[in-house]
């Protein structure tokens, strides 16, 4: 059965089981690998994407129930890997191994969006459901803070050096 | 040979262009091919020099959050005097032209300092003698400075492209002629730079073990036997077939014992997605014959382990005399510890792709030790292990999971019989279920103390699983590198000082994990010296202090013990008691211990430890509310790991080592019942979240010129107890097992 939805603003039509969960038709059929598995069971948050702007667990997610839905993932977050998180993820060097990252970032860019401005509790209760192992949920708190300054003050990012990049 | 369909990163992520073993013929220099041809000089196996300039520095070591991938080719490009921008990293293969490629340890800076650090300085060399010989000027006169070789007295310039074929042409330095830049002319030494992968995770394009792909690739899950050893009796793989995308089923051989790493066996369903390989797998019905390992039940397991901590056993330290200081003791003091089986539970389950052929086989895999991979894959397929070609991913997470390359050995069996490449990938379940655990400990300790409190003698028992039973099935017995990390290494001036180590057989794999042995001997050990402390009624820092006693370095040869140090001699690496001391001294200034004044539920708590050659002390505070939630509002870590290559990675590794310390001391536990694992997924296995985390962390470096030491565990062992100890301090409860939460706090 051809599912059609909308994946980081392009229209795509997958034949897969209604029951496969999106997570697995990104990765496995559309070849977006920044999504990532990591539980299978809404548990660690490493799977997190938008509905129509919404945070949802792909992992748990029917791809039948994203039909008709706009769908953004982590490559689709921004065109040029500028999001204020971005900037904000690199600025304060948060990743470690990067795995759960995406999935942080996700989330994080959700509570952005309804909340410009969060407390330390308010983002403690939107990421809480987001684990790393490596344990950089400090970085992250602090990054997310940055971004939300940044994306008050709208102010295009005077970051660090790029030595080796 | 297949070509990964993957992003590349624009890092040159598993790249072809060295690592595919077509330029590099061996250890040796090459020092004649550049001259000819457009390909970089390759003046050793870890730096190539392109004619248009382009550095590219080999990562031979394993990237799993440690920073190592950009921290080795950084001191290179140092040395080198490279200019950052223009250098790429390039993954290695597993070679053994490499030196040891196991990241494992906290040892990859320790053990490659040196030999980076020559790598570039000897290319540099080579480059400013080109340059020297084309001038016609004295070498003394040119130097190496940022990319370009110059010569002040002429204002002559050249960059490094343009005499990479001079430079080829040079002879190979050696040793002793070799200058290396002082600390003061460093710019990425000691500097933050952002790790190499950085842009490409943020931006979800960091190619990790999981994203691997080739083309034609089939899927694999793997049904395996819920009891260590069992053996496959039948199955039925109807159902299995009728699942949509199921392309059929292949049968892998259980083990032979020792298990070391190979695969455990079990019956693969093959598929054309991930989804409909696990969809497939629920449908098989298979028996098992289980075998003696169905009887193993980690609550009996417990007891047994408790019997036998508390009657003597053998003894792998003896100073003084015990028994005869706690007949004159004026108090004596026990206590018993204990500490579960624990999962890595890495974020990115167990995951590898192979694609035999040819006789051949190439993997791509999350692995800390692509050597053994070569190893185990070659073994189980009979093949040489040169040829298995093994693609190291960036790994998402490690912790010593991804040292044991059992999983890709299934990915490996399985592309042979088929002969098509296949991914196989490990659920959630799959990793908790049939993980290499931590082990479980229990320990009995027992002290003398005099009239003030003071310790005279201090008896200290541990029995557990070895990790040596991976590699001999009859092991009952700790070995040197378990004893060595906090059992016959405490660094008490006690006079009278016993250790030992009772037997334990294995139920299940027991592994490595982040810190090790050093998990359970720090809880017990740094626990246990709380207890006399507040026994003495004594402050809890300066009673460790003066237990720690006069500065020295322990002689442990003279006293007879065998201690095994991480492999390295004392007379480089000393059990210095003086940077112990500074790092208490250090945790306790910076968490203001002296004035904190405790109120009800809120309160401090100690613990140092030395492991992995480095010395780390950690205060944090908790906060017990009046439901008997713990939380940690701050922890501050002191450490002396030597000297520093990256601070800003090394701040990052202590501050997810009290992350994955709190874990430990807080909920983690694993358990069996008739042989199977408890556990299953992370709401029956959580690790510490962001709202369970400690809510700061300091990281306070001691500057230091002592020799590079580890980094990636030992910030984890103190972590446990003194959250305990704080608990404690708070509350008056003293908890003597791990996890906490299985103690009820008010």
């Amino acid at each position: 059965m051809e599912i059609r939805l909308n994946v980081n603003g392009k229209a795509v039509a997958v034949d897969v089981p209604p029951n496969m969960p999106l997570l697995w038709v990104l990765r496995d059929e559309l070849d977006q690998c920044g999504t990532k598995f990591g539980c299978g069971a809404a548990q660690c948050g490493a799977c997190t994407v938008h509905q129509d702007g919404a945070p949802i667990r792909s992992c748990v997610t029917p791809i039948s129930s994203v039909a008709g839905k706009k769908v953004t993932t982590i490559e689709g977050l921004s065109p040029t890997g500028s999001h204020p998180l971005q900037l904000a993820w690199q600025e304060f060097d948060v990743p470690q191994c990067g795995y759960c990252q995406a999935g942080q970032i996700m989330t994080a860019a959700a509570l952005l969006a309804k909340n410009p401005n969060p407390s330390d509790a308010d983002i403690d209760s939107a990421l809480d459901g987001n684990l790393c192992r490596c344990g950089t949920y400090l970085r992250i708190r602090q990054a997310v803070h940055r971004a939300a300054e940044l994306m008050r003050t709208q102010s295009s990012n005077p970051l660090r050096t790029t030595a080796g990049k | 040979m297949s070509v990964l369909v993957t992003r590349q990163s624009r890092r040159g992520f598993l790249g072809q262009m060295f690592s595919a073993g077509t330029l590099i013929l061996g250890a040796g220099p090459l020092a004649s091919s550049a001259a000819q041809s457009p390909q970089p000089w390759m003046p050793n196996v870890f730096v190539g020099i392109a004619p248009n300039g382009l550095v590219t520095i080999i990562a031979h070591r394993s990237e799993m959050g440690t920073g190592i991938r950009t921290a080795l080719p950084m001191l290179l490009a140092e040395e080198l005097e490279a200019d950052w921008k223009r250098v790429k990293v390039e993954q290695a293969l597993g070679n053994t032209k490499y030196g040891s490629q196991n990241t494992d340890g906290s040892c990859s800076i320790r053990d490659f300092v040196d030999v980076i650090k020559e790598s570039g300085a000897s290319a540099r060399l080579m480059l400013e003698r080109a340059a020297a010989a084309k001038w016609g000027v004295p070498a003394g006169e040119v130097e190496a400075r940022n990319h370009e070789v110059v010569h002040t007295k002429s204002g002559k310039k050249a960059g490094f492209g343009e005499l990479v074929a001079l430079a080829a042409k040079q002879p190979v330095p050696k040793k002793e002629e070799l200058k290396f830049k002082p600390a003061s002319a460093y710019r990425y030494v000691g500097k933050d730079v952002p790790i190499i992968d950085q842009d490409d995770i943020v931006a979800g394009k960091g190619t990790f073990g999981m994203d691997a792909r080739v083309p034609g690739m089939v899927y694999a899950s793997i049904e395996r036997s819920p009891v260590y050893g069992g053996v496959l009796k039948s199955f039925d793989d109807a159902a299995a077939k009728q699942v949509k995308g199921v392309e059929g089923t292949v049968v892998i051989e259980g083990f032979k014992p020792p298990h070391n790493f190979q695969a455990l066996g079990g019956v693969a369903v093959i598929a054309n997605s991930t989804w409909a390989a696990m969809q497939g797998r629920k449908k098989l019905k298979v028996e098992w014959d289980s075998g003696k390992n169905a009887t193993f039940d980690s609550a009996a397991f417990k007891k047994s382990l408790q019997t036998t901590a508390r009657a003597p056993q053998k003894v792998v330290r003896n100073v003084g005399n015990v028994d005869a200081a706690f007949s004159s003791a004026a108090k004596t003091i026990e206590a018993e510890y204990y500490v579960p089986m624990l999962s890595h539970a890495p974020m990115e389950p167990p995951v590898a792709v192979a694609d035999f052929k040819d006789g051949k086989v190439t993997c791509w895999c999350p692995t800390q030790n692509p050597q053994a991979v070569q190893e185990t894959v070659g073994a189980a397929l009979g093949i040489k292990k040169e040829d298995v070609i093994c693609h190291v991913t960036l790994l998402g997470g490690g912790f010593g999971r991804k040292s044991k390359p059992d999983y890709v050995a299934e990915a490996a069996l399985i592309s042979k019989k088929l002969g098509k490449p296949v991914k196989v990938v490990w659920s959630r379940e799959d990793d908790i279920r049939f993980d290499f655990y931590h082990t479980v400990a229990a320990m009995y300790m027992k002290a003398g103390v005099d009239q003030q409190g003071k310790p005279t003698a201090w008896l200290q028992r541990s029995v557990f699983p070895s990790i040596s039973s991976t590699f001999d099935a009859s092991s009952e017995y700790g070995f040197d590198v378990e004893l060595g990390m906090g059992l016959v290494d405490t660094p008490w001036a006690i006079p009278n000082q016993r250790a030992e180590n009772g037997p334990a057989k294995n139920h299940v794999r027991i592994g490595w994990m982040r810190a090790v042995a050093n998990i359970y001997h720090a809880f017990g050990v740094h626990s246990f010296i709380d207890e006399l402390a507040a026994s003495a009624g004594r402050d809890r820092v300066e009673y460790l202090l003066a237990t720690i006693g006069a500065d020295r370095k322990i002689d442990f040869e003279a006293e007879g013990t065998k201690f095994w140090n991480n492999g390295q001699p004392l007379d480089k690496f000393p059990f210095d008691t003086a940077r112990l001391r500074r790092v208490i001294q250090l945790a306790a200034e910076k968490s203001g211990w002296a004035n904190y004044k405790p109120t009800k539920g809120r309160a401090l708590g100690i613990a140092a430890h030395r492991s992995f050659l480095t010395y780390v002390a950690a205060v944090v505070e908790v906060e017990v509310d009046d439901k008997g939630v713990v939380r940690i509002p701050r922890v501050d870590l002191a450490i002396d790991a030597g000297q520093i290559i990256h601070p800003d990675r090394v701040k990052a590794q202590f501050e997810g080592a009290a992350v994955f310390g709190t874990s430990i001391a807080m909920m983690g536990e694993i358990t069996a019942a008739d042989g199977r694992i408890q556990q299953s997924n992370f709401h029956n296995y959580p690790v510490a979240r962001m709202n369970e985390s400690p809510m700061i962390t300091n990281v306070h470096i001691v500057p230091s010129n002592a020799a590079h030491s580890g980094v990636g565990e030992p910030g984890v062992p103190p972590i446990a107890p003194a959250i305990t100890n704080a608990i404690f301090a708070a509350t008056g409860k003293r908890i003597r097992e791990l996890p906490i939460k299985k103690t009820k706090l008010v």
